[in-house]
């Protein structure tokens, strides 16, 4: 009795799991098909595997736009680490009550629409002859990301038993060794999975790159919309060009999988 | 401006008279040195948040229609009349709140449903897991493209092949549906969010209270309801917080998939629009400002209010 | 203090070490030798643009030192960037697909180059081969300040097999009332009597509910700028067309604009379709089209006008702030030149020529044959259109599916969202079209 509950719960699990991921189950799938298979009714479930569809997406240059997502990620990453490592270590040391509104501050900034400072934003990179960079965008996805990443850095520090820092302190060690040979170690993971969250948004950013990039710092979500043709069927290359822009992301939170959760969740354990 | 607080006076550190002195440098030092560390951030978010900002409130003043640049003048409040007389603001705000409440809601159920579920040993633990994640992986834009695409188009999307496979007719989801079908979108991708965060709350459960709780005759039920659920509160609410935020903020499905159609003009479509199709800088601007406003206030009230974490957090 | 300092100079450092590692990556990607020109095109991702890009090398080849980069994106997202860009002066793009309904208010502004020269100075150009309703729309006081790449009208496409199968005929220059007849005969549980776009946008849903409307008496404005949108003409047209929609349309109709459409005509699963004529060439595409040869095509079906066609054109144009004019124009010339026709024609197919932009086109003799089931009729029908007055009475704009002032993209994508609800059933076309009056006749105000 006890078991055959069991295995019925686990049954459906494994089916409510499955099909929460068909869509991208589905998605890969569709990408090894020819146009004709991916758009026929009834879909067809057995077909002679292709991989013209991902050598037709490189013909078209994804690796430019994957390229430029890759740097801005990357750059936005790195910045908003450096800051936000510095910040919560500020925020963690301090003693007094003000710590509270600096957080406010931070988090409040995450709540801003950012369509609305769009228009701002662009005449400003207008004037400083910044549209089109990807230096300019990897410092709006460093804007963008910073509150969350401080707010999540400072509940690491939090986990960071007073006593290790204490004793640092005790030694003689100034802050910034401290911090470099006492905290960091520890802080290790939390950073890990601070860097792939943050890593995650800017991959993923649409709204300001399909706006303030035109060619040369263009990143791929923009991209993918340009693969729905008005000339006969897509949905293969379409799915292939998915795939490639989701893969990065998804092979990294995978492999990642305990710092995303830990990441996550940190603002609650104490 | 945007900050949720006015800043107070800057307070000096102040030692007691017994402490000493020594003790008291130690504790000014630090309040510098925080200042000091936590000051790039601070610098860094300010000039690329709050300036932008500014600049948008200065353009809400200002009648600049971006087809007209001959006719750029001051314009006083008449940006602002527009948004609160017009037709738009309130229906839109609407729309955010419904959007953003319900696929809030529905991923939080069907996160700790899953996070209930995925808690449990079983065959492949691991494997659904990771599976379950993914969806929140994945770019908005590809998802959005995915969905509209390959499984809700009217012929051969897979969500009616399979209706049609059960003997049920196909759905016109985008018509009859607009705001269901991007929250089911949306719930799809931040169900796995909010799993992970709740998950971790399960495992940070201990073992012992909850066998205790069975040896004394709880039931799964009861034990979930008094137990479990008031030890999830905290991270609930984390990923209230959180998914809020980020839900807040969606557009790629709607601008991929409704065009605003059909209460689906959330705040952030109805700002796009305002300053891209309708090309009015100045009305495009004042929308953005009260949008803002609106949105800290309500962030700020539910912040204060409803999540302890955020205060708990800094108590420390 | 000295934490402090030392603190913010560590965190300044990085910050300048974060930039100059985004600034070296960043500035990595152009790496062409001195001297040569790299223009940025950015267009809309149809298919006759696709082919322009695959086509680029022949222009790139005959044009050393001159590279084209493209910059393809969805309609709306294109009108967003590209008009945001040259209002402001931005200058990224060398060369712009600007539409039918930009141009002369763009080139008003003074934020296109003047081309009429560099066209006119060239025989071999030959600018007088354009066509004549195509270049009017083009022109403001004599100067023209964009080149039409492809030009189309709108006509009923139909899929002959079906019809002769159900017994129907439709005469060549139909009626609104004759066509939904046929389309609710031919509307089977499988496949859909028409096919009518149905996505809120001024582009999409309002580019043919706009000609449906004019043909039934009705119009966005009368001569005062007096909004008309609630109008009993107005208010019947949309009526026509929602109710044709829920009687013999597609399912899904607010999903579904021209690629939507385009997608289930070739699959079989619609029967008619009234929409740009430029489908035409892709519909009788043998190598990508499951219907070509199958299908029929008439004048736009009308009511109380004699034509009720719209006209568009997409057009590259080249703004004034492009450091790169003269590479930008030798680029616009080539492919609006006739030799890009032949180039289109001989290598990738001659019912792939970018149609209704050029007159000698019509009379390649290649292209006649391979797009004799369209050709005459696009030719046809683009020279009876009239964008001066395209409904019963007198307007003070030109233009058939589109009001040219500014206001009118915002105009038109709010009352479409309106007329989609309607379409959906959440409202009626009464209480849309009241609302609609009010969002027009505020723009109408500002044109008095």
């Amino acid at each position: 009795m006890r078991t055959l509950k069991g295995t019925l719960i686990t049954t459906m699990t494994w089916v409510l799991v499955l099909m929460f991921f068909f869509p991208i189950a589905w998605m890969v799938f569709t990408s090894f098909k020819t146009e004709g298979a991916a758009a026929s009714i009834p879909p067809t479930l057995f077909t002679a595997l292709s991989f013209d569809q991902y050598q037709l997406v490189f013909d078209r240059g994804m690796g430019t736009y994957l390229l430029n997502s890759l740097t801005a990620s990357i750059s936005s990453t790195a910045i908003v680490l450096l800051l936000a490592i510095s910040a919560a270590y500020g925020l963690s040391i301090r003693p007094i009550k003000r710590v509270q509104d600096v957080l406010f501050f931070f988090i409040s900034t995450r709540f801003l629409p950012a369509a609305a400072s769009i228009l701002p934003v662009f005449f400003i990179l207008k004037a400083l002859g910044a549209l089109d960079n990807i230096t300019a965008i990897g410092l709006l996805y460093a804007a963008m990301n910073l509150p969350i990443a401080v707010w999540m850095m400072r509940s690491f520090f939090n986990e960071v038993p007073r006593e290790i820092v204490e004793a640092a302190q005790i030694d003689g060690a100034n802050l910034r060794t401290e911090l470099i040979r006492v905290v960091l170690p520890i802080l290790l993971p939390g950073i890990a999975a601070v860097a792939l969250i943050c890593f995650i948004f800017a991959w993923n950013e649409y709204f300001l790159a399909t706006l303030l990039t035109t060619s040369i710092a263009r990143t791929t979500p923009p991209f993918l919309a340009s693969f729905v043709d008005g000339r006969g069927q897509f949905l293969a290359v379409l799915s292939a060009a998915s795939t490639i822009a989701v893969l990065p992301v998804i092979i990294a939170g995978w492999v990642a999988q305990k710092q995303l959760v830990r990441g996550l969740a940190m603002g609650a354990v104490k | 401006m945007t900050t949720l607080t006015t800043a107070p006076p800057p307070a000096p550190a102040q030692p007691s008279a017994k402490r000493s002195h020594a003790a008291a440098l130690s504790l000014r030092k630090k309040a510098r040195a925080s200042r000091a560390l936590v000051l790039p951030a601070l610098f860094f978010s300010i000039v690329l948040t709050q300036i932008p900002f500014l600049v948008t409130i200065y353009f809400s003043f200002l009648n600049w229609n971006q087809l007209r640049p001959a006719e750029i003048a001051f314009a006083g409040f008449q940006n602002y009349a527009v948004v609160f007389t017009g037709p738009d603001f309130f229906p839109s705000l609407m729309a955010t709140v419904v959007i953003t409440g319900s696929s809030v809601v529905l991923s939080l159920v069907f996160g700790l449903f899953f996070a209930v579920l995925l808690d449990r040993k079983f065959m492949g633990q691991g494997l659904a897991r990771t599976l379950m994640i993914t969806p929140f992986l994945v770019m908005p834009a590809a998802a959005a493209l995915i969905w509209k695409w390959s499984m809700l188009d009217v012929n051969v999307g897979m969500v009616n092949v399979g209706l049609n496979f059960i003997g049920l007719p196909s759905i016109a989801w985008n018509t009859d549906f607009p705001a269901l079908t991007i929250i089911m979108m949306l719930t799809w991708q931040y169900t796995p969010f909010m799993m992970l965060i709740l998950l971790a709350g399960l495992q940070s459960q201990s073992r012992e209270v909850l066998e205790a709780a069975s040896v004394d005759g709880a039931g799964p039920f009861r034990t979930f309801q008094w137990m479990t659920l008031p030890h999830l509160r905290q991270y609930i609410e984390i990923a209230t917080l959180l998914g809020s935020i980020m839900l807040l903020q969606a557009f790629d499905p709607i601008a991929i998939m409704t065009k605003g159609t059909g209460g689906t003009k959330t705040l952030s479509y109805l700002l796009y629009e305002r300053a891209f199709i309708g090309l009015d800088v100045g009305q495009a601007a004042a929308f953005g400002v009260v949008t803002v406003i609106v949105t800290i206030a309500v962030a700020t009230i539910a912040l204060r209010t409803l999540f302890k974490v955020f205060m708990n957090g800094s108590e420390r | 203090m000295l934490g402090k300092k030392r603190a913010i100079t560590l965190g300044a450092g990085l910050i300048v070490i974060a930039f100059a590692l985004t600034g070296c990556t960043g500035a990595g990607g152009g790496g062409a030798a001195s001297g040569d020109v790299t223009l940025t095109l950015a267009t809309v991702n149809n298919p006759q643009m696709k082919d322009m890009e695959q086509l680029k090398g022949t222009f790139e080849e005959d044009n050393p030192g001159i590279n084209v980069n493209f910059v393809q994106m969805e309609e709306g997202d294109l009108r967003a960037a590209v008009t945001a860009d040259v209002a402001s002066g931005a200058g990224q793009y060398d060369i712009v697909t600007v539409g039918a309904y930009e141009v002369p208010q763009w080139g008003a502004q003074g934020w296109l180059t003047d081309l009429t020269s560099a066209l006119a100075d060239d025989p071999t150009y030959d600018v007088d081969d354009t066509l004549p309703a195509v270049r009017t729309a083009l022109t403001v006081d004599g100067k023209q300040y964009a080149v039409p790449f492809y030009g189309e009208s709108s006509i009923l496409m139909y899929n002959k097999e079906m019809t002769d199968a159900a017994g129907i005929t439709i005469s060549d220059h139909p009626t609104w009332q004759e066509v939904a007849m046929a389309a609710k005969a031919l509307n089977t549980p499988d496949v859909a009597g028409i096919c009518l776009r149905g996505k809120p946008g001024w582009g999409d849903l309002f580019a043919p509910l706009t000609t449906v409307v004019q043909t039934f008496g009705g119009a966005w404005y009368d001569e005062d700028w007096n909004a008309q949108v609630n109008s009993p003409e107005f208010v019947e047209g949309v009526n026509f067309y929602v109710d044709l929609l829920a009687a013999a349309g597609e399912p899904d109709p607010v999903s579904n604009s021209f690629t939507e459409c385009l997608n289930q005509l070739q699959s079989g699963k619609v029967a008619m379709w009234y929409d740009a004529s430029v489908a035409a060439s892709i519909l009788e595409d043998p190598e990508t089209s499951a219907v070509a040869g199958k299908m029929a095509y008439t004048h736009a079906p009308v009511y109380k006008t004699e034509e009720s066609g719209w006209l568009w054109s997409w057009n590259l144009a080249v703004p004034k702030t492009t450091k790169n004019a003269e590479a930008a124009t030798t680029f616009v010339k080539w492919a609006t030149s006739k030799e890009y026709q032949q180039l289109v024609g001989t290598t990738l197919g001659w019912t792939r020529v970018p149609p209704g932009a050029r007159t000698s086109t019509y009379s390649i003799p290649e292209y006649e044959e391979a797009a004799a089931a369209f050709a005459p009729i696009t030719l046809d029908v683009m020279n009876a259109v009239n964008p001066e007055q395209p409904g019963l009475n007198p307007q003070p704009w030109v233009g058939i599916q589109y009001v040219t002032i500014p206001e009118f993209q915002d105009v038109g994508n709010q009352v479409a969202q309106l007329v989609a609800d309607a379409i959906a059933g959440r409202t009626t076309v009464e209480e849309a079209l009241d609302k609609g009056q009010v969002i027009a006749q505020t723009a109408g105000d500002k044109q008095k």
